[in-house]
């Protein structure tokens, strides 16, 4: 048991930008780090790794071209069964979360999900958020000889270039013969009217808007102001708003000048989609909700109370 | 058809003001109120709307102390056939792996078609349960479920990826899907609602009933040796505005004009 193994993540014939920041997670814990490269044609994928990661293995079948637990599983059981690392690492994302179980499942191995920090030391420690992101956990692991982990997209610096790369073209020998499970296609969600990723002040609503009616309170600041309307994941679920306007890993990744989130806790999720927004301030009645530690200006109370004072504010 | 529900009791914690324990290794909970993890509700939810247009019945399963029974009446409520609540003492402290275990003692057996859960929990965040159940079964899976339909060669998923992007995946029956949030909108559950079904029984099962030794569950069989928790300083580096509301939205709109480049 050596080294730390990254799987790699790719999408439609493109590798996914939160592979390089586990990949950067697995180097600043040593550098005996190997991504595996499972896919159709993985030298096409993994060319972007090369001077950032010190080992790939390529493990080309056409069974690996999308993402299926089914095909990947055997390969990745073959594959961690006989180089032991001393930790499997992937990011927490729909695939890592999809993978990173079955996989720990069928190994037998500890599993430990959307690490925000990783240590070691004698023991393996894990930091990670709990309670809907409002605690930190710090988890100090049993001695066990492989660890699988998942990483939380955004939480750790992608790795610097510039290095050798040594790329090893591995035999897949594991393959399943039919899987259950059937990739039928992928499917982009439809383009609406208003593009919220383009624009350059939003005013972003969350659960704490209450209730559907007083979307309308957003809308009529965010006219004031040459804004537009955006939202969090509840809003969108409970249909008070299109999933076209949702910020965050599932929807859309916003670079606005101001960003106004008005009763927005600040899931990981959703801050991954706004943090790299130029001003934050957030508006929320909890003051321990995880949106203060992105936001630049912070106002504890109720975003119902001080939407119609703002708008006339701004108005004036 | 024959749909089993994983549904768990959990904290709300949204505007609770939380505090660790002494020892760090856990939270106050006395204060806090108890209800369905939100992303199991939404299962349950789409549990009984399958078994409403293709007809069956709806199990729902439990794990957790006494006071966790709450989850299935409600769930019993919304309309769902029948409830087994997993209660132990020796429960306590169980990591994912071991939960899974547990729930795949509990249905072995049973002639299942589907088992719905929530993708994660608002608690414990793990997103292990319902893939590790599946892995232990030997049956197909499927994550973050957006919408379920029957056909194909079973079921059809469609699956949350990133970046307004979903995956159509077909699977075979019996299977698990673990459900998004979002996926439906959850029916109202009245005081009254739960009082109805207060006759109902809710089947009991214990660490005997599952077959398993005591230091194969819980704490000892863990993987975690020690756990620590601790609240994150309020505020981070923002700045935080406090005053009358004239002088906070005031300096809000001084702000907006300022880094949002208006006159």
């Amino acid at each position: 048991m050596s080294g730390l193994m990254v799987i790699a993540e790719h999408r439609q014939g493109k590798l996914r930008a939160c592979t390089k920041e586990v990949v950067g997670a697995a180097l600043s814990l040593e550098n005996d780090v190997v991504v595996a490269v499972l896919a159709a044609e993985p030298a096409k994928i993994a060319g972007e790794l090369i001077g950032s990661a010190p080992s790939l293995l390529l493990m080309a079948h056409p069974s690996l071209a999308d993402y299926n637990p089914e095909a990947y599983l055997p390969v990745l059981a073959d594959l961690v069964a006989s180089r032991a690392p001393r930790l499997v690492l992937l990011p927490h994302t729909s695939q890592g979360m999809d993978l990173a179980p079955a996989l720990a499942g069928r190994l037998d191995l500890p599993l430990v999900t959307d690490c925000t920090g990783v240590e070691f030391g004698e023991r393996i420690t894990l930091s990670r958020q709990v309670y809907s992101g409002k605690v930190v956990e710090r988890l100090v692991l049993e001695p066990a000889p492989s660890v699988v982990l998942t990483l939380q997209p955004g939480a750790f610096a992608e790795a610097a270039g510039g290095m050798e790369t040594e790329v090893i073209e591995t035999p897949v020998s594991q393959i399943e013969p039919k899987c259950a499970r059937r990739l039928l296609e992928y499917i982009r969600a439809a383009s609406e009217d208003v593009d919220i990723s383009a624009a350059e002040i939003l005013v972003a609503v969350g659960r704490g808007i209450g209730k559907s009616e007083n979307v309308a309170m957003a809308q009529e600041l965010a006219a004031a102001i040459g804004g537009t309307v955006a939202c969090s994941r509840p809003v969108a679920d409970a249909g008070w708003l299109p999933k076209s306007r949702q910020v965050g890993t599932s929807g859309k990744t916003v670079r606005p000048k101001v960003y106004i989130a008005l009763g927005i806790s600040g899931a990981f999720q959703h801050l991954a989609g706004m943090k790299g927004a130029d001003t934050i301030i957030a508006v929320n009645k909890d003051p321990a909700a995880p949106i203060f530690q992105v936001a630049d200006f912070g106002v504890v109370g109720d975003c119902l109370e001080l939407l119609p004072a703002l708008k006339r504010a701004l108005a004036g | 058809m024959k749909i089993v529900v994983l549904a768990k009791s959990v904290p709300e914690v949204a505007e609770a003001e939380l505090e660790v324990t002494a020892d760090g290794s856990g939270l106050e909970t006395e204060d806090l109120v108890l209800g369905i993890n939100e992303w199991d509700n939404f299962a349950v939810e789409e549990a009984i709307r399958l078994r409403d247009a293709h007809g069956g019945t709806v199990e729902v399963l439990t794990l957790g102390d006494e006071e966790a029974e709450d989850v299935l009446r409600r769930a019993l409520a919304m309309g769902a056939d029948e409830a087994t609540h997993l209660c132990d003492e020796a429960f306590a402290g169980s990591d994912p792996a071991t939960v899974a275990r547990l729930f795949a003692r509990a249905i072995t057996g049973e002639d299942f078609d589907l088992i719905l859960t929530g993708v994660q929990s608002s608690d414990a965040n793990n997103a292990q349960t319902g893939v590790l159940l599946a892995q232990r079964l030997g049956i197909a899976f499927a994550t973050l479920a957006t919408k379920i339909e029957m056909g194909g060669a079973g079921l059809v998923v469609h699956r949350e990826l990133e970046a307004d992007t979903e995956e159509r995946v077909e699977l075979p029956l019996p299977a698990l899907v673990t459900v998004q949030s979002g996926i439906n909108q959850p029916r109202y559950v009245s005081v009254m609602g739960i009082r109805k079904v207060r006759g109902k029984t809710v089947e009991r099962l214990e660490l005997d009933d599952l077959g398993l030794a005591p230091e194969e569950v819980g704490a000892p069989a863990s993987i975690v040796s020690q756990r620590r928790l601790s609240l994150p300083e309020a505020g981070g580096s923002a700045e935080m505005i406090a005053g009358s509301m004239a002088e906070v939205s005031g300096r809000l709109a001084a702000i907006v004009r300022e880094k949002g480049g208006l006159s």
